[in-house]
């Protein structure tokens, strides 16, 4: 007998989910500044219309920590890092990848990829995301 | 001097670190009656008022220090600009000395932090028994920590790490060698948090807190406050030859927020708006960064000075590991920076800093550093970014009287 598949919702709203999950931005209609965040107006241009882009699911690696002291809740170490998708930045974690300097460097490949991170009292599961190492 | 240029008359810094038996305002009336008997001048001659207490919140911490050295019904203004929230206090002084509508203004600024967690972990929400999108991201749960940190080690290290993805040539070992420094430079300063020398095995040995951030390479949370009376150039000719010589020229006082640029949403920018005050601020004191004697830069983590020197353009755009390598910002070197061994060691009471920082440059500049003294100090630098982002840059000239 087939479990009854939890329903999934997104961690974050520019998260969307489905065959080829991916990540939309806000995107200026008039400077064409990407923001992730619900906005009010362009942070470029002060426009303030935007239209939904799609962000590329694969980029490089630009900049990196390992956070070794969190808030409580978050499970240590491990790897945030700003990745640089077809020039829009991404902010994210790091993983499918052991966090220590020798197997998380500057520059390297990584793609999107999505893992729940926990169901709720409803049995909905959230789906967050975070970029891996193309090996 | 001048009549239109303003002065710094009085400055002081409270001893920092663990202050058990003083309150937020037994600090800052320390500093400020310090600054005022500093200058020879007493509450009733300011008029301004401007101070600051992070993390007093929405405290009137300006009105609760007159209340306890003199309420004189000036203007009080109660600041908050992040880590540059002195300085900020500090320009609020300035701005009413310049306009002319006061002749003395004071600028205070007060932590007490020893003890508490803040640059490392910090808070965060719990998340709720069912999924409820909030804020404006649309997150069902905090994402510090999910997506990408909030914790300042972890920015403030993906700052210095990017530069080094840029650039090049900078790694854990050469991060941990400017807190090496800031350490060293410490143990001549009597009034820090910190002053132990430390190695740089003990350094890079030490608890990791955000790579390649370990705990010493940290700014040292602890209570401090630091105090400013400024003058008019009109007004200091007539005070005493005492006053005049040992008043200190703001030859710049430039305040900046970070303008846009692509990423600076995701990871926050120290970069463009530091770079704009240190350009705004030469061209202010006609000074360029070869005539300065020393610097005092937000070394919030070893990871940020290095990055400052660029900003502050102490070296050529992308020098500044060669720069640092070079032992330029020794104090032996030929820019020395942090002599007061920075906020990695000296500590960072947050609101104070912005004025703690000036007060190292007045020492020097008035020959008064002591054992630290750098000699024949005339021009000298202080940068501070608070997070949002904010930064200060004043450049101060020792008196020509
Ligand atoms: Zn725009």
């Amino acid at each position: 007998m087939a479990e009854k598949k939890a329903e999934q919702i997104p961690f974050v709203d520019y998260l969307k989910l489905g065959d080829k999950p991916h990540l939309v931005a806000n995107e200026c209609t008039a400077c064409g500044a990407r923001f992730f965040d619900r906005r009010s107006a362009c942070a470029k241009c002060s426009n303030t219309t935007f239209k939904p882009a799609p962000v590329a699911t694969e980029g490089i690696l630009r900049t990196f920590t390992i956070v070794a002291f969190a808030a409580p809740g978050i499970p240590v170490p491990f790897v945030s890092g700003v990745v640089d998708c077809a020039g829009t930045s991404v902010r994210a974690n790091i993983v499918n990848c052991p966090a220590d300097p020798r197997h998380v460097t500057t520059g390297m490949k990584v793609r999107l990829t999505t893992y729940p991170i926990g169901t709720d009292a409803k049995g909905t599961e959230a789906i967050n995301f975070g970029f891996e190492p193309i090996a | 001097m001048a009549t239109d240029d303003i002065y710094i008359l009085g400055i002081t810094m409270t001893q920092f670190g663990k202050h058990k038996d003083k309150d937020v305002l037994d600090l800052a009336t320390e500093a400020a009656l310090g600054a005022l008997k500093d200058g020879g001048v007493s509450m009733k001659d300011m008029g301004v008022l401007a101070a600051g207490n992070l993390m007093g919140g929405a405290r009137p911490i300006a009105q609760e220090i007159q209340k306890q050295i003199g309420q004189t019904g000036i203007p009080a203004y109660n600041v908050s600009n992040a880590c540059a929230t002195g300085a900020t206090a500090l320009r609020v002084a300035y701005l009413t000395v310049k306009s002319g509508e006061a002749d003395f203004g004071i600028a205070v600024g007060v932590e007490k932090l020893a003890g508490v967690g803040l640059l490392a972990g910090g808070a965060r929400k719990e998340d709720g028994d069912t999924w409820q999108r909030s804020g404006r991201y649309g997150a069902v749960a905090p994402v510090d920590g999910r997506i990408g940190t909030d914790t300042m080690p972890g920015v403030f290290a993906q700052i210095g790490m990017e530069y080094g993805h840029r650039y090049g040539g900078a790694n854990f070992e050469l991060f941990a060698q400017i807190s090496e420094k800031n350490h060293s430079h410490s143990t001549l300063n009597p009034l820090a948090a910190y002053t132990k020398k430390m190695t740089l095995e003990e350094i890079m040995g030490d608890i990791m807190i955000a790579y390649p951030n370990t705990r010493p390479m940290c700014s040292a949370n602890c209570d401090g406050a630091a105090a400013a009376v400024v003058v008019s150039g009109s007004k200091l000719r007539t005070l005493s030859k005492e006053q005049q010589r040992r008043a200190v020229k703001i030859s710049a006082s430039i305040l900046t927020s970070d303008p846009y640029q692509e990423a600076c949403q995701v990871l926050p920018d120290v970069n463009t708006l530091t770079r704009m005050a240190a350009k705004q601020a030469y061209e202010k004191a006609g000074i360029g960064p070869d005539d300065l004697d020393l610097v005092e830069l937000h070394d919030c983590f070893a990871t940020a000075e290095l990055v400052h020197y660029d900003n502050l353009m102490l070296c050529p755009e992308g020098g500044a590991v060669d720069f640092f390598k070079s032992g330029a910002t020794w104090r032996t070197g030929k820019m020395p920076v942090n002599v007061s061994g920075g906020l990695e060691s000296k500590g960072h009471p947050i609101a104070a800093t912005g004025i703690a920082n000036i007060w190292e440059i007045c020492h020097h500049l008035r020959g008064e550093a002591g054992d630290r003294q750098i000699q024949g100090a005339k021009v000298g630098l202080a940068h501070v970014i608070g997070l949002g982002s904010a930064c200060g840059v004043h450049i101060l000239e020792k008196s020509a009287a």
